[in-house]
């Protein structure tokens, strides 16, 4: 039995009613569902705003982070006013003054696999706008053992992608992906940086995807995977079908209870870009400082050419770290080396590498230049 | 010659190149080729034994390679193979 609508939902809802595809019945039928979105970071933004608006009758919000000022030239949920509010609570409020009629539900918990099945089983579809590929693991799989449909979108820099992964009709995330890329081949955006508006581009195609869903109507992107391009401005498909090898949803699947993500996918389920190489590799922005009174020591920065432009470090050295297993024989490993980047994740990885090159004497710089200019030289930006 | 789309994340190892023209009777010797060309690549697309990474999935067309016959899919002369990558932003 769906809720009927009141007079003032027939005249805020007027638009929707006059297509024939949504009508009252349709539009009955997104009071009566329900989504969870998980993130509500840049693609959570637009979808949460546009199922808000839509009317979807309760709408679950997961995400344990605080909005600050680098999320806002992309999260437009969020705002200057809600700097250092909980992201649920500032979209919550957000969305509830877009559209008082919903429900709101809050989870100010990160996504795991502890409380992921309890937090999911009661919505009818999830999004999945995380950030990080533990959570995208743990998302796919939840909808597979709950059997609901799972709509997908993620961003690099200029490139996007989305699909809906739904088992029970065709080819779920792990079909595509049954294995995470090796930790450090794919950066996160708070390391390779993302075009503000892409998660807008994708985030909107997801809720387009999630309405159409709940609704019933059209084809969604079920066994389809867009590949978007913001630069080139190029919407690409591609067919995607059941991996019959597929450890969760193929017939021999032997994945039947949700694992430990983090250990699958080798890193850690949140996109926070704050490096450590382990405590026997770093050295604090203050140690720096002192070591570099008076005693030569190699500075090695690992950025992108065009980010020294907004800060960097007299007499540093500046390889790439893309480029730097080619590079080596520029470096001498007799020297007494101390590695930077923005903030400690590419210098870690950097490290690592020049450890398993046979280098001793080397540091990672803990926290990056971003520490630097918080503690030692507040002149520089902090980006 | 077959082309060959590099997805962003690994256009670090390609000089930025976002296609690649490859030769290569099939999709395994124009992936070798592929490494042959930007040698920095090889590391990330295949393990120590030379197999190539589960993680890679390689499209002919609109169809993964992996619904036609892998890495032994014929090419043929204007073909277009794409890499298509794994992402997590959000």
């Amino acid at each position: 039995m769906l809720p009927g609508l009141t007079r003032e939902e027939i005249l805020r809802y007027s638009r929707h009613l006059l297509i024939p595809e949504v009508g009252l019945e349709g539009q009955k039928k997104l009071k009566g569902s329900s989504a969870l979105i998980i993130g509500t970071g840049g693609l959570g933004s637009p979808v949460a705003l546009y199922l808000a608006a839509a009317g979807i009758g309760r709408i679950g919000l997961v995400d344990y982070d605080v909005v600050d000022s680098t999320n806002l030239q992309r999260q437009i949920i969020h705002g200057t006013s809600t700097i250092d509010k909980l992201k649920v609570e500032s979209a919550r409020d957000r969305m509830l003054d877009v559209n008082p009629d919903i429900e709101v539900e809050i989870y100010n918990e990160p996504f795991t696999s502890e409380n992921a099945m309890r937090i999911a089983q009661d919505y009818d579809v999830l999004i999945d706008g995380t950030d990080n590929f533990p959570t995208r693991y743990l998302t796919n799989d939840v909808c597979v053992f709950l059997g609901k449909p799972n709509v997908y979108g993620s961003i690099f820099r200029f490139d996007g992608q989305a699909s809906v992964f739904y088992a029970k009709e065709g080819p779920c995330y792990r079909c595509l992906f049954p294995e995470p890329p090796p930790p450090g081949l794919v950066p996160s955006c708070a390391e390779g940086g993302v075009l503000g508006v892409l998660p807008g581009t994708i985030g909107t195609i997801q809720a387009t995807e999630a309405l159409k869903v709940l609704l019933g109507i059209g084809s969604p992107l079920t066994g389809k995977l867009l590949l978007y391009n913001a630069l080139d401005m190029s919407f690409d498909f591609v067919k995607l079908k059941k991996n019959p090898k597929c450890r969760v949803c193929g017939p021999d699947a032997d994945i039947k209870e949700l694992i430990d993500y983090e250990e699958f996918c080798g890193v850690p389920g949140f996109d926070h870009d704050e490096g450590s190489a382990g405590a026997d590799w770093d050295i604090t922005a203050l140690e720096l400082s002192e070591r570099l009174k008076g005693n030569h020591l190699k500075l090695l920065d690992v950025r992108e050419p065009h980010e020294l432009e907004i800060s960097a470090l007299p007499n540093a050295t500046n390889i790439p770290l893309g480029t730097l297993a080619a590079r080596l024989s520029e470096l001498d490993s007799a020297e007494d080396m101390v590695i930077l980047c923005k903030s400690g994740t590419r210098s870690a990885r950097a490290l690592e590498l020049l450890v398993t090159a046979g280098f001793k004497k080397v540091k990672n710089l803990k926290g990056g230049i971003n520490a630097w200019a918080q503690e030692v030289d507040e002149s520089l930006p902090i980006y | 010659m077959t082309t060959l789309k590099i997805p962003t994340p690994l256009r670090q190892y390609t000089n930025g190149q976002a296609e690649v023209a490859v030769r290569g009777s099939n999709v395994a010797s124009a992936m070798r080729n592929l490494v042959e060309q930007y040698p920095a690549l090889e590391q990330h697309l295949y393990n120590g034994d030379g197999e190539m990474r589960a993680f890679v999935n390689l499209f002919l067309g609109e169809n993964n390679t992996r619904d036609l016959q892998g890495l032994e899919t014929p090419l043929s002369e204007g073909d277009t193979l794409r890499i298509i990558p794994s992402i997590a932003g959000g």
